[in-house]
């Protein structure tokens, strides 16, 4: 089947089985690997995108669902890494392998789209299914609320 | 297929020793530096030649004539920040300016010395030999200059990436001076700086992947693709030892994308390294190789383990520290202090076995053209890859390249390299390039397991409360039995725990007994340490209540004063201190106290109890490093105990890297409370029963805790590990507040077994 996919603001068309997930089209076909892949569950976290902005977990979500809509991967969350949220996680030192990290950020980053200051509190809950087992959490945490001040200083100037 | 460049580019950069992944620049947050281009037209053949040459006076360092310097890491990195500390300490004793510096990852070849990164040992086992490589680079581009400008080199002094004649104000760049200096004899007598003119080391250093792993250019082993590549995905015998004795290719073979269907051979005990066998899915890609091994239909037969069950086990377990084992560790009359004492305190722990979990699951790239074999893995261990791949295909070892790319993940498993003999077997089977992707629920069922341990302490205390006796059992399938049939630990095991744990006790004696192994055992981040110390330091906690004194004060006397540990005090012949000498490592107690009075000031321990908290504390020296740990619990509205705050202090010697010392410490609390909490793999006719982060359950961020401090409370002397050492002392101190809070005392873990948590 012929599925269209527009990730990071470029089209690719791709004769693939429908039902693949996303996250191996993306992987396997478009050629994008920041994506990772962690449990193929919906469990770990570490292949969220964003599909039309909202964050999803690319390795249950099948490829016909995001057919001729926009995909973002982490490649694509800015052009050069200044997103207020790779910006943090530089400056504090964030990742330790690295590997969660992707999907952590692009989480962070569909979270901080709805709602700009989020408590810890929110910050727990919309992060819980993503898991690092390197143990940085707490330096997570700390990152998404200085990019969420980070942004907000953007914004008003 | 296609993606980013800089997976496939490969440029000479030792002759004869193979290809870099990536060259990254070490600035301050600087940006990776991009890949080289392929040297294609003249004028970028010219540039690279010129580059190519210039002064490498060994392995590991190279400066170029327009004045880059590369320097080689030859241990693997998997998050413990090797690659943004081992080659600052090199560039600081060259002299070089960090934004000159790019960091080139070494494949695996022997002649970069030991690369197997296990045992917290790149800084301390390398600290000395890689501040000399940089120093002779220095001492001869020194020469080189001083010969130019016809003065002694004494007058000379290298920093900021030059060479400087303080008396006349000259200069010459390090580049300037590269190929003068590459003719000189390269000196024998290496001169160190001073400790103090280290300009970085010692500090907080910048992440060198960072900048990459934000924008998802890091590569780990996964993300390698080859032109022509086939991804595998192998269905393994649920059992180790057991094989496929029948199955059928056909329904596999009917999936679209899937090219092959290849039987793997059954290992043969001991397993090592070698594949557990079983039957390989080829394919176009990944998700066709996934759908192809659904569909495919194999016979088990089950072999010597099938009989294997984790409640069965317990029992066996529990019976053998019930009998005398092998006596490892002897003071005085352990027998006769104990019948004469007036009260005696005893307890029984048990750890599961536990899965390594990394979040990148196991996986190779391997491609073969008959004569020589190369392949690109996240490992551990580069050149046990190597061996292990040149002994599966029959080649020379010289003709297996190993790549070494970023780890996501090992805590020890990457340091067996099964998976990337699989990519080689099925390179060579297919006649092309393969992947192999092993699926989380491939890694938690067929981990080398964290093995299951059982322990028995049994103490007498005199009529005032002192302990006058201790007896330690310890029975453990040992890692040993992978690599041969060996039912008993070594020393390498129980001095994790047991052989070097200071006590301040006239009678002691501690016992090794037999255990069986029925699945294939490994290293775990701390190893033996983790259940070790939960015994020891729990045990010392139930003394302290048996006797209704402060866990603190115990726990303090237990250790007594600050003193050097002999052999002759604890009982033994030797102690492998992992492999340092007791002149240069001593166990120290004064070291031990130093870190315990500091967690406890920091959480205020005299203050246990304010706000409903509740604290536990542990101390525990490892990897030479000495650390003590406090946990606080609190009990939630839904009943639930969470672990609110953690406090890690440490004494790890000299460091290079504040920051990511800090960040391993971080991260060790979140690894030991995971498992602490719920982590446990059980077997079942010899199968494992859990398969997904579904129910082997780690931390997640509504349960990890409100704060984690960690302090660096000495920082000199000669250098200890710091990637293990932050496990042991967690458990123990989170089931010791848990004591405090409850009255319950947790004895098998996970906690979770007894408690809501």
């Amino acid at each position: 089947m012929t599925i269209t996919l527009h990730v990071n603001g470029k089209a690719h068309v791709l004769e693939i089985d429908p039902q693949m997930p996303l996250l191996w089209a993306l992987r396997d076909h478009v050629g994008l690997t920041g994506t990772k892949y962690g449990c193929g569950q919906a469990l770990c976290g570490a292949c969220v995108v964003h599909l039309d902005g909202e964050a999803v977990r690319a390795c249950v979500t099948p490829v016909r669902r995001a057919d001729g809509r926009k995909v973002t991967t982490i490649e694509g969350l800015s052009p050069d890494g200044s997103h207020p949220l790779q910006q943090a996680w530089v400056e504090l030192a964030v990742p330790q392998c690295g590997y969660c990290q992707a999907g952590q950020i692009m989480t962070a980053a569909a979270l901080l789209a709805s709602n700009p200051h989020p408590t810890e509190e929110e910050i727990d809950t919309s992060l819980a299914g993503n898991l690092c087992r390197c143990g940085t959490y707490l330096r997570i945490r700390t990152a998404v609320k200085q990019a969420a001040v980070a942004a907000g200083k953007a914004k008003e100037k | 297929m296609s993606g980013p460049p800089i997976r496939l580019l490969r440029r000479t950069f030792l002759a004869g020793l193979g290809g870099a992944l990536t060259g990254l620049a070490l600035g301050s947050f600087a940006r990776a530096a991009p890949a080289m281009p392929p040297a294609v037209d003249p004028a970028a053949k010219a540039a690279a030649e010129a580059e190519g040459a210039g002064l490498r006076p060994n392995l590991f360092v190279h400066v170029t004539p327009n004045g880059g310097v590369q320097i080689v890491c030859a241990r693997s990195e998997m998050g413990q920040g090797v690659r943004s500390s081992l080659p600052v300490l090199i560039a600081d004793e060259l002299g070089a300016a960090m934004d000159r510096v790019e960091v080139v990852q070494a494949p695996g070849d022997a002649a970069y010395g030991d690369q197997n990164t296990d045992g917290s040992h790149s800084v301390r086992g390398f600290y000395d030999a890689l501040r000399k490589l940089g120093a002779c680079a220095r001492m001869m581009l020194i020469a080189a200059a001083a010969k130019q400008w016809k003065v002694s080199p004494a007058t000379c002094v290298a920093h900021d990436h030059a060479v400087w004649h303080e008396a006349s104000g000259r200069s010459l760049g390090f580049g300037e001076l590269a190929i003068a200096a590459s003719k000189l004899p390269v000196p024998k007598d290496i001169l160190l700086r001073p400790q103090a003119e280290l300009l970085h080391v010692g500090k907080e250093l910048p992440l060198l992947d960072g900048p990459a792993i934000v924008e998802g250019r890091a590569v780990y082993g996964a993300d390698v693709v080859l032109p022509g590549m086939l991804t595998a995905v192998v269905a393994r015998p649920p059992v180790v030892g057991g094989r496929a004795t029948a199955h059928d290719a056909k329904p596999a073979l009917a999936i679209p994308g899937v090219r092959h269907v290849v039987p793997l051979p059954a290992p043969t005990p001991p397993f090592a390294f070698q594949p557990l066998g079983g039957v390989a899915v080829v394919a176009d890609d990944t998700w066709a190789a996934l759908r192809g091994r659904a569909k495919l239909e194999v016979t088990w037969a089950p072999g010597d383990n099938g009989d294997y069950d984790s409640e069965s086990y317990r029992k066996t377990l529990l019976a053998a520290v019930g009998l005398p084992g092998v006596v490892v560790r002897e003071v005085g009359d352990v027998a006769a202090a104990l019948a004469g004492s007036a009260k005696q305190v005893e307890a029984v722990y048990h750890v599961p076995h536990l899965a390594h979990a990394t979040m990148e699951p196991p996986a190779a790239v391997a491609k073969f053209d008959g004569q020589t074999c190369e392949v690109w893995t996240s490992t551990q261990n580069p050149q046990a890859s190597r061996k292990s791949v040149a002994k599966a295909l029959g080649l020379d070892e010289e003709n297996v390249t190993v790549h070494v790319t970023l780890l996501g993940g090992g805590f020890g498993r990457k340091s067996k390299p099964d998976y990337v003999v699989e990519a080689a077997l099925l390179a060579k089977a297919t006649g092309a390039p393969v992947r192999v992707q092993w699926t989380r629920e491939d890694d938690i069922q067929h981990d080398y397991y964290h093995t299951v341990s059982t322990q028995r302490l049994v103490a007498g205390l005199d009529a005032q409360g002192k302990v006058v006796a201790w007896q330690h059992r310890t029975a453990f399938p040992p890692i040993g039995s992978t690599f041969s049939d060996t039912t008993l630990s070594n020393p390498g095991e129980l001095q994790q725990g047991v052989l070097d744990v200071p006590l301040a006790i006239a009678n002691v004696q501690a016992e090794n007994c037999e255990a069986k192994a029925h699945v294939r055992i490994g290293w775990l981040r701390s190893v033996a340490n983790i259940y070790h110390a939960f015994a020891v330091q729990s045990f010392i906690g139930e003394i302290a209540a048996a006797r209704g004194s402060d866990p603190r004060e115990t726990l303090l006397e237990i250790l007594g004063p600050p003193r050097i540990v002999t052999l002759a005090e604890l009982g033994v012949q030797s102690l492998p201190n992992y492999d340092q000498s007791l002149t240069e490592h001593p166990i120290d107690t004064g070291r031990h106290r130093r870190v315990i009075e500091r967690v406890t000031e920091l959480a205020d321990w005299d203050n246990r109890e304010k706000n409903g908290r509740a604290l536990g504390l542990a101390c525990h020296r490892s990897f030479l490093t000495y650390v003590a740990v406090v946990v606080s619990v609190v009990k939630g509205k839904d009943g639930k105990i969470r672990v609110d705050e953690v406090w890690s202090c440490l004494d790890a010697g000299t460091l290079i890297n504040r920051e990511r010392v800090r960040s391993q410490f971080e991260g060790a609390v979140i690894f030991a409370l995971s498992h602490a909490l719920y982590g446990e793999i059980t077997m079942q006719h010899g199968a494992t029963v859990q398969s997904n982060f579904r129910d082997f359950r780690l931390m997640r961020f509504p349960d990890a805790p409100r704060a984690i401090h960690v302090e660096i409370v000495a920082d000199t002397g000669p250098p200890c590990g710091v990637g293990e050492p932050g496990v042991p002392p967690v458990a123990p101190a989170l089931t010791n507040a848990i004591f405090a809070l409850t009255g319950q005392r947790v004895r098998d873990l996970p906690i979770v077994r007894t408690l809501q948590v």
